[in-house]
């Protein structure tokens, strides 16, 4: 029964999450749209929201080309590499606490794992071999700047972001994504508690899924199309979902870490029936979510690219130490109170 | 702006012109926050989009859109001198020419545009010693079938009265 429930909750995530890339897709181009003052797409289904998936219908039809000089495996295994990362990353973050359904106390968490932090970290460390490997295997010297990029870029910015979450640890006291998330019941998020470490976290995740302001290893305008400029059809839109599916990541993993997760303030005050203080747990989850997800669009149409000295001098001469001093200032603080 | 200067490797140095920041904008977390606020209020600007099928562009008299010969009170107006097939720089007018009983005694028996051809240049319009031959507004060329891109007679004459825009511009600026 235990192994059912558990196969449900991953079966309903993954379909959220798939649903939420196209829906993010087509939310991305909408709102790209409207700050350049266009109308962006709204044809396809009422307001264009069927675009997305006439987006993939697009991409299945399209040829699988393989470069002749390319390593073939290595090729194939990179876009499974990085969806399969930016899927699994997802499984250890709450989106509620616990709901009653039919007498039974459900988590709402597909695994709530006693090292989540931990596994978070190594997942997206994974997620560099897929855009790696795929700039490697493909022989093309665009592609292969686009991976090394992505490998320098990831070492640099994983630093200041591992140590602005030391940070959380140190006053949530658990590596538990659950007891996280506990840990700020009330106002006592730590985006309150710590707004330097909040920043450095949030420019971090945003290297971290290669979105604008440091999209260099895609840098269209200088790389063709970076790492996947050899790829096409189904494996080029694996990619382009794994890019959407890290963000929604990238964005549940900032709500749980920094904004409370699914907590509610005082929600335990207004005496509603448990059930209700569930779905409310769940629906500011998402809400959190889904106004990050608005930011990190909104900040890919407003921010230029940054130059590829730029990005090194941001990640190791200002984040890293921004980081540690969030880290010292969080231990004093510990320690002195 | 301060100066500062480059020594290049003959030896000659430059002025380097670079704009000193202030603190606040080094700082660059407030700079970016003006970037979002630009870009959020652009949200709800009004939009420059035209939604073409449903809100149409009317040209005016000044667009050179599909070429057309002009029929006057029934009949076109050329007289199948072929200037407009000499002129043609992509080849894509065929003129045959026949006798007719009016006081023009020279009339199109066929007259063809490939409008795969046609590129729009507008050549054939002031070549014409009629002005039988103008640029219409028509810019929706639609065929489905390389047969039917060659626009014979029929098709290509087009009453007086909808050319007026054109004919009047051509009148003004020729």
């Amino acid at each position: 029964m235990d192994y059912l429930i558990i196969l449900i909750k991953i079966v309903v995530v993954m379909g959220i999450q798939l649903l939420s890339c196209a829906i993010l897709v087509y939310f991305e181009r909408r709102i790209a749209g409207f700050i350049q003052n266009r109308l962006g797409p709204n044809r396809v289904g009422p307001q264009g929201i069927l675009q997305p998936f006439a987006d993939v219908l697009k991409l299945v039809l399209k040829e699988d080309i393989t470069p002749t000089a390319a390593n073939r495996t290595v090729h194939d295994l990179a876009p499974i590499i990085s969806l399969a990362v930016a899927f699994s990353a997802y499984a250890v973050i709450p989106f509620g606490n616990t709901i009653n359904l039919f007498g039974r106390e459900i988590p709402l968490v597909i695994a709530d794992i006693n090292v989540g932090i931990l596994y978070i970290l190594a997942l997206s460390s994974i997620g560099v071999y897929g855009i790696t490997l795929s700039g490697w295997s493909s022989n093309n010297k665009y592609s292969l700047l686009g991976g090394m990029r992505s490998s320098a870029q990831m070492i640099s910015y994983e630093l200041p972001m591992g140590v602005s979450l030391l940070g959380v640890l140190l006053i949530a006291g658990t590596l538990r994504l659950g007891g996280i998330v506990a840990a700020q019941s009330g106002w006592h998020w730590n985006v309150f508690l710590q707004p330097l470490g909040f920043i450095t976290f949030l420019v971090a995740s945003f290297a971290e899924t290669n979105r604008l302001p440091f999209d260099l290893p895609e840098a269209e305008p200088e790389l063709v199309g970076g790492y996947h400029t050899e790829y096409s059809g189904l494996k080029f839109g694996a990619f382009f979902l794994a890019e959407y599916a890290n963000m929604i990541t990238a964005a549940g993993i900032i709500t749980t870490f920094y904004l409370g997760g699914w907590q509610f303030p005082y929600l335990e005050t207004f005496g509603l029936p448990a059930f209700w203080v569930s779905i409310i747990q769940v629906l500011s989850f998402v809400v959190k979510v889904v106004a990050l997800l608005f930011f990190f669009i909104w900040v890919r149409w407003t921010i230029p690219r940054f130059r590829y000295d730029q990005l090194m001098n941001l990640g190791w001469k200002v984040m890293l130490p921004l980081a540690l001093l969030n880290l010292l200032g969080t231990a004093l603080w510990i320690t002195l109170f | 702006m301060r100066e500062r200067t480059t020594e290049l490797k003959n030896g000659r140095t430059l002025p380097i012109r670079r704009k000193d920041l202030s603190v606040w904008q080094k700082a660059y977390i407030p700079e970016i926050v003006k970037g979002l606020t630009l870009t959020l209020r652009q949200m709800f600007r009004p939009k420059f989009t035209r939604e073409y099928p449903e809100e149409r562009w009317e040209p005016t008299g000044a667009f050179r859109g599909r070429p057309v010969l002009v029929s006057e009170s029934g009949t076109e107006r050329c007289v199948a001198c072929g200037l407009c097939a000499r002129v043609c720089p992509a080849l894509a007018i065929f003129v045959q020419a026949e006798e007719t009983s009016r006081e023009k005694e020279r009339r199109p028996k066929v007259f063809e545009i490939d409008m795969l051809r046609c590129i729009f240049c507008g050549f054939c319009e002031e070549v014409c010693p009629e002005e039988a031959i103008v640029m219409s507004k028509d810019f929706e060329v639609v065929f489905a079938d390389r047969r039917k891109s060659i626009f014979e007679r029929e098709k290509l004459l087009m009453p007086m009265e909808e050319l007026m825009d054109r004919l009047d511009f051509l009148h003004r600026c020729r």
